[in-house]
């Protein structure tokens, strides 16, 4: 072996250096930019359950750069909990384009932009008007919705003509069906490792003609929702429910390894199940419930919206309308390729094979007639609430009417938490906004101060509310060529001391 | 609150009585204290998934379902049951099993710096039976240690989250679960990040943390923090 002579050695130990350096140096570029792009959009995604929907997502981003050289787009797939990553994001800035379910709150907050003027009029035809008016908050549309996602019990066809039972329309007929089909060895019915406390929170409710919350009135509280949940807890007594499966109502696993006869689970599962069963399985909405009840499913699914407080809103608009509503072949290759969702444009309904046969045709029909989701003021917190007095009920037996008057109790103040912090006690022109400046979070749009301050701007981050004469000197400012935000706070700063000395 | 007075007397005892079998082990004592160490070295997360998914399973061929199918009984949803309340027992389970061994070794170590000469002593006065000999020489021997193991065991109960968070679900699927056993910081934890309640969430860990600095002041109180002996 030839000796490796001391010139070849440091050249090795240059080049290998420099290669490093380099590398470090490419690394600071990080989302900062592309090199070669005027500018770089940031996505995000959550991780998606099914397998080759990260290779999409990043195929459709490539497809755009190729068609615009000068616009990169880098995709982030988020794993874990997305949700608390990405409103923990938004607070300080965020990701151009974002996918996630359109809130109030997020309106409110400034983090979604108006997506009204991508809509051509036939594509907003094409669209399902459930999907827009969720979409919808104070009669703009801040998000555009990708796929659509519901939920149905799934059978095994056999079993039940097996047992004689017709599929369940009623809550009664489910009730007897899961009796019949439970054995020793298998549960007759699964939704859920908790009992169904998270998978009929709100169905089995909206099943009974009740509902959660109208306009600005919470109305949960009332005898079809106790007597619903009464009805749940009967199913959880009645011993035919699996609970503790290794994995939960989402995934498909206990209804085709056989560990329950019939399952709640979502649309996404079906190619899974049509592998397990073939043509041999069968679907049903959740089924009424009482004589005032309809049946029911979650309209569920993702939406993709725009970071108002981004740096690059026009071209982000351009890539999202591009992507989803000047074409329709990613959204049909989105939603058919990858488990299975409904599509919200009905077009691609209309021509897609695979909504040609009977379970994903039960499905969508099922989706457009009895499709439900809650109003986008609903938040966590009362979810929380509602759950927390579903289980202490459910689990710990303590009494159900005394539970939800607690729980509707808490979701008024919640809500009136939300809403208050954008209303103002003052509506006398020319004076000075009452609202408590803490309560305003920076970039808010306020939909309803008389001056008519609108849009994020550095003097709502500085806590400010101006009257109009001192709203003339700050725009005034800040439309300078020059204009430097942080100085423009250093001047509101001051402009607010002179208010206060008045 | 009610927990943690429940788990760390347990967690105690079975720290000690695992020292004192293995200090009496021989030969076996460097296997043996590997052996029950080594849990406190595996991931809480992975531990609270291998309970919940396999072991306490409620389909009949999680662990604790095939052994009572042995006996004769019923398959038992143990996560999911509230009355009587067995997820107490998979909580509980994993967490001594996931904790003891740690303790066990600060016991360990306690138990050997204790003087043999005394033992031979307390033999020569004639101490009979093991009992006396734990009550009078051993227990008081380890006064430091033991003072040092009841703080550490009450920090970190009123911590306790990895186990519940994952055996009970993390407010995704499973959040009827959740509400079962809610110990401070899952309630914390859920406010903040899915409430999105930050300031709440962070006056509530600050709040946590003095609860935790004020329980450990009244042990020191109470027990000494196992200083110079008089």
């Amino acid at each position: 072996m030839k000796m490796l002579t001391r010139r070849q050695f440091l050249r090795r130990q240059v080049l290998g250096t420099a290669t490093f350096a380099a590398g470090a140096l490419l690394a600071g570029c990080g989302p900062q930019g592309v090199p070669g792009a005027r500018v770089t959009l940031s996505q995000w995604y959550h991780q998606y359950g099914e397998p080759g929907t990260q290779d999409a997502v990043l195929r459709y981003a490539r497809a755009y750069t190729q068609q615009h050289p000068d616009v990169a787009v880098q995709v982030l797939w988020v794993p874990g909990d997305y949700g608390t990553k990405l409103s923990t994001a938004l607070l300080t800035g965020g990701p151009d384009v974002f996918e996630g379910s359109l809130t109030a709150a997020m309106v409110r907050a400034g983090q979604a932009a108006p997506l009204d003027d991508l809509f051509s009029p036939q594509v907003r035809a094409d669209f399902s008007p459930r999907d827009l008016a969720a979409n919808t908050v104070g009669g703009k549309v801040y998000a555009i919705k990708m796929l659509d996602d519901l939920g149905m019990i799934y059978y095994k066809k056999s079993l039940l003509a097996a047992a004689g039972i017709e599929p369940p329309r009623t809550f009664d007929a489910l009730l007897a069906a899961a009796k019949a089909l439970t054995t020793d060895s298998r549960k007759g019915l699964f939704i859920g490792n908790d009992g169904g406390v998270n998978a009929l929170l709100t169905l089995l409710p909206w099943s009974a003609g009740a509902d959660f919350l109208q306009g600005d009135k919470i109305v949960f509280n009332d005898p079809r929702t106790i007597e619903a949940y009464r009805k749940l807890q009967e199913l959880n007594e009645s011993g035919t429910l699996l609970i503790g499966a290794p994995t939960d109502y989402w995934e498909p696993s206990s209804l085709t390894q056989g560990l329950a006869a019939m399952q709640w689970t979502g649309l996404w599962a079906y190619p899974a199940i049509k592998r397990a069963f073939g043509r041999d399985v069968g679907a049903v909405p959740w089924p009424a419930l009482g004589s005032a009840g309809t049946p029911v499913t979650f309209l569920g699914g993702w939406s993709q919206m725009v970071n108002a407080q981004g740096r690059h809103i026009a071209d982000a608009k351009a890539y999202v309308q591009w992507l989803w509503l000047q074409n329709t072949q990613y959204q049909q290759d989105w939603c058919l390729s990858y488990g299975l969702h409904v599509p919200p444009r009905a077009s691609i309904t209309r021509t897609a094979g695979v909504f040609q046969e009977p379970v994903p045709a039960a499905a969508a029909s099922a989706l457009a007639q009895y499709g439900r989701a809650l109003p986008p003021d609903w938040n966590a917190a009362m979810g929380t609430a509602l759950t927390d007095a579903l289980t202490n009920s459910l689990k710990r037996g303590q009494p159900l009417p005394a539970e939800l008057a607690a729980a509707a109790a808490k979701c008024r103040r919640e809500l009136e938490r939300a809403l208050e912090k954008y209303h103002h006690r003052s509506k006398k022109r020319g004076s000075r906004c009452q609202a408590p400046k803490s309560a305003i979070p920076a970039g808010a749009q306020c939909d309803r101060c008389i001056l008519g301050v609108h849009g994020p701007d550095p003097a709502w981050a500085a806590g400010l509310h101006l009257d109009s004469h001192r709203l003339g000197l700050f725009a005034e400012l800040i439309a300078r060529p020059e204009h430097d935000p942080y100085r423009s706070l250093y001047r509101a700063s001051q402009l607010r001391r002179s208010a206060h000395r008045q | 609150m009610l927990f943690a007075l429940f788990i760390v007397p347990l967690n105690f005892a079975l720290a000690l009585w695992m020292a004192l079998l293995v200090n009496k082990a021989g030969r076996g004592t460097a296997f043996f204290r590997t052996a029950l160490f080594i849990p406190s070295a595996v991931s809480y997360v992975a531990a609270s998934l291998i309970w919940r998914v396999s072991l306490f399973s409620g389909t009949p061929f999680g662990l604790a379902n095939h052994v009572l199918g042995l006996f004769g009984a019923h398959p038992i949803a143990w996560i999911g049951t509230a009355s009587p309340p067995w997820y107490w027992l998979v909580l509980v389970t994993a967490r001594l099993w996931l904790q003891a061994g740690f303790y066990m070794i600060i016991f360990l170590a306690g138990l050997q710096e204790i003087p043999k000469s005394l033992y031979e002593a307390a033999a020569v006065d004639g101490a009979s039976g093991g009992w006396a000999v734990l009550r009078h020489i051993t227990l008081p021997q380890l006064r430091a240690t033991s003072v040092s193991v009841l703080l550490l065991n009450l920090i970190a109960a009123f911590q306790a989250f990895d186990e519940f968070y994952n055996i009970l679900g993390g407010g995704g699927a499973s959040s009827g679960n959740i509400g079962l056993a809610r110990p401070p910081l899952v309630y914390l934890f859920s406010l903040a990040f899915s409430s999105q309640d930050f300031g709440r969430g962070a006056a509530g860990g600050f709040i946590l943390t003095a609860l935790i600095v004020a329980v450990t002041l009244i042990q020191g109180r109470v027990f000494g923090f196992g200083g110079s002996e008089k």
